[in-house]
């Protein structure tokens, strides 16, 4: 009995503190986005700016999570599968970013390829403009997000350990083989899982990027950049139409990491 | 010589798992590396596979130096411990898949992985995944699927490891008549003795990365050549102050000794046959050993093992026995020898 009101009590304290700190938040976002009625919210969606700066970033989430996915599959293969002096430090190396503020992330980049930075005058030569331009975006994102991958995947990869590789190297079967025909099947739905994660993340990056962008609208501005404009400018009502874009991509996110979540469940089964 | 190790070393950090290994292979032979874990018997065997490199020496197969080649250009069948079948393919997949790596053609690779799926006698099964099948099962798919390409070697990790006991007998009676039918020289790695010597033409025995002894299961068995040797193979007990028994009184720097439970004959005391060279001793504690006795028996503080058949005279715990051994191994630091009891020798020769 007294366990029985434990329980309840637990569910009751976490259902409100998930109310009060996530659900009401964020439908306060979508009643005020249509608090002046749909008219304002489709004209502040579909404003230039807006477009604009949500074509900037699914380019840059788009390129981010290519890179990291590739690097997170080369960076868990080699932790997972092969013995190397450095394994140690290179699995915390890969973490960084996530211990790291985005704005040092954001930071780095322009003291490395800034004007101030040793790389700018090489830049300059050749003419290649990173800090304040699309580049440095796609830089700061790839940088704040790429452990998200190799993180999903490398207790997966070391959970099954090298055997099968092994078996499917002494029969001759070479890299891409045994990468796409046994490693491939079996990590699939935690990569898929933690794609999701990284584009999750990537699309709502906000620290790293505002440092590296330089805030020209219709240039550097991505969604979220967009959302700050917006707020600072008191257009309170576009700023939280363009935000519910955002809420939305992250709510259709979810439902999709839920599914895979299920998928994952089941395949460990 | 089909295999041959030459001065092989190897080193993990502080762990040496294969110091100044040599032995050679003829072909055709099925070989047990019989050692206790950690005694570097896989490491050996994934060397030959090339799934590690030894730090020094060669490795010759086929009259070819083989340490530079890479495991997949090195034509060997691997069946691992754990079977290491791949998960997400069917029982056919698994088995074409060497052959599919070699790119023969459709009605070939059809035609050689049914022929492999009949000699294991798994037919009806070809669509299974491998966590629908039974660890013998596994184990024989695994097996086909190292045959498949044709390898002219095959490498066993510890074969029946992981499969329960009832089935272990018969699939080792099944591998041993296959590899024969087969006609593939072997190598299997193994930690039971019991399986090593049933199984293999020859038995290497490993112990801390060195080579113990290279014989036929009998040969060792009989002729052990170091105390590692007569203390693994077989069933043995170490006994100290071997002095007191009658038979082997003179001792020359030999310090302990190891006797087997077949080297003990236990008489009933009225039965005793040869007096001079018995001893008497007390029995301690009796087991049923499913189709014999096993008789716990001490004599002066020392204690040793013997069987009984069940047939014989009923002997009952706390009896006074006569008690005859017929040999030991005498061992030190270095070496071993057997010695017969001189009583019972002398005795025998009397009565003829």
């Amino acid at each position: 009995m007294k366990e029985k009101i434990v329980k309840v009590i637990l569910i009751l304290l976490g259902g409100a503190f998930l109310i009060i700190m996530l659900v009401l938040p964020l439908a306060t976002v979508l009643v005020y986005a249509l608090r002046q009625g749909f008219e304002t919210f489709s004209k502040a969606i579909t404003d230039e700016y807006a477009v604009k700066a949500l074509h900037l970033t699914l380019l840059a989430t788009g390129i981010t999570v290519i890179v990291n996915t590739i690097f997170g599959v080369f960076a868990a293969w080699t932790i997972a599968k092969f013995r190397f002096r450095g394994k140690q430090a290179l699995t915390t190396l890969i973490d960084i970013p996530f211990s790291i503020s985005p704005i040092i992330a954001g930071l780095v980049f322009i003291l490395v390829f800034g004007r101030i930075g040793w790389a700018y005058p090489l830049l300059e030569a050749w003419d290649i403009k990173i800090v304040f331009a699309v580049p440095g975006i796609v830089l700061a994102t790839i940088f704040v997000t790429f452990p998200f991958v190799s993180r999903e995947l490398i207790p997966l990869m070391q959970a099954q350990g090298s055997d099968e590789e092994e078996a499917a190297a002494l029969m001759g079967a070479g890299g891409f083989r045994i990468f796409f025909k046994v490693t491939l099947p079996h990590i699939k739905w935690g990569l898929l899982y933690g794609v999701i994660l990284c584009t999750a993340r990537s699309l709502g990056e906000f620290g790293a990027v505002s440092v590296v962008s330089g805030h020209l609208r219709g240039k550097t501005n991505t969604l979220p950049l967009h959302v700050e404009i917006l707020f600072n400018e008191f257009k309170l009502t576009a700023a939280f139409s363009v935000s519910s874009i955002l809420v939305l991509i992250a709510v259709i996110i979810l439902i999709l990491r839920n599914i895979v979540e299920y998928r994952v469940k089941r395949e460990e089964r | 010589m089909y295999v041959e190790l030459q001065n092989i070393n190897k080193r993990f950090g502080s762990f040496q798992a294969a110091d100044n290994v040599s032995f050679s292979i003829e072909k055709g032979k099925l070989i047990g590396l019989l050692g206790p874990s950690g005694s570097g018997k896989t490491t050996i065997l994934r060397m030959i596979a090339g799934l590690e490199t030894p730090d020094g020496g060669d490795i010759i197969i086929d009259g070819q130096r083989v340490n530079s080649l890479p495991a997949s250009s090195r034509g060997i069948g691997f069946v691992f411990q754990n079977y290491a079948l791949f998960r997400y393919m069917t029982v056919f997949d698994n088995i074409a898949f060497g052959l599919e790596v070699q790119k023969k053609d459709k009605a070939y690779i059809k035609q050689r992985v049914n022929e492999l799926i009949k000699l294991i006698g798994l037919e009806g099964l070809e669509k299974r995944r491998p966590h629908q099948l039974s660890g013998g099962q596994k184990q024989r798919v695994a097996f086909a699927r190292a045959l498949a390409p044709n390898p002219h070697l095959l490498l066993l990790d510890e074969p029946f490891a992981a499969i329960d006991a009832k089935i272990r007998k018969e699939l080792r009676t099944w591998l041993r008549e296959t590899i024969n039918k087969v006609g593939i020289t072997s190598i299997f790695v193994t930690h039971d003795q019991e399986e090593a010597v049933e199984v293999a033409d020859e038995i290497i025995i490993t112990n801390s990365g060195r080579i113990e002894q290279i014989g036929t299961p009998i040969d060792i068995y009989k002729n052990p050549a170091t105390p590692f040797a007569a203390k693994f193979i077989g069933e043995s007990i170490v006994i100290e102050n071997y002095g007191q028994l009658h038979g082997f009184e003179t001792s020359e720097g030999y310090l302990k000794a190891i006797i087997r439970p077949e080297f003990v004959r236990v008489t009933k005391k009225e039965q005793e046959i040869y007096p001079h060279a018995s001893e008497r001793g007390t029995v301690e504690a009796i087991f049923f050993r499913g189709n014999m006795l096993e008789l716990r028996l001490t004599v002066g503080g020392l204690k040793f093992i013997s069987y009984r058949s069940l047939e014989d005279d009923v002997i009952t715990v706390g009896e006074e026995v006569s008690i005859l051994i017929y040999r030991l191994y005498l061992y030190n630091d270095y070496q071993v020898r057997l010695v017969e009891n001189m009583a019972f020798k002398a005795n025998d020769a009397f009565t003829i």
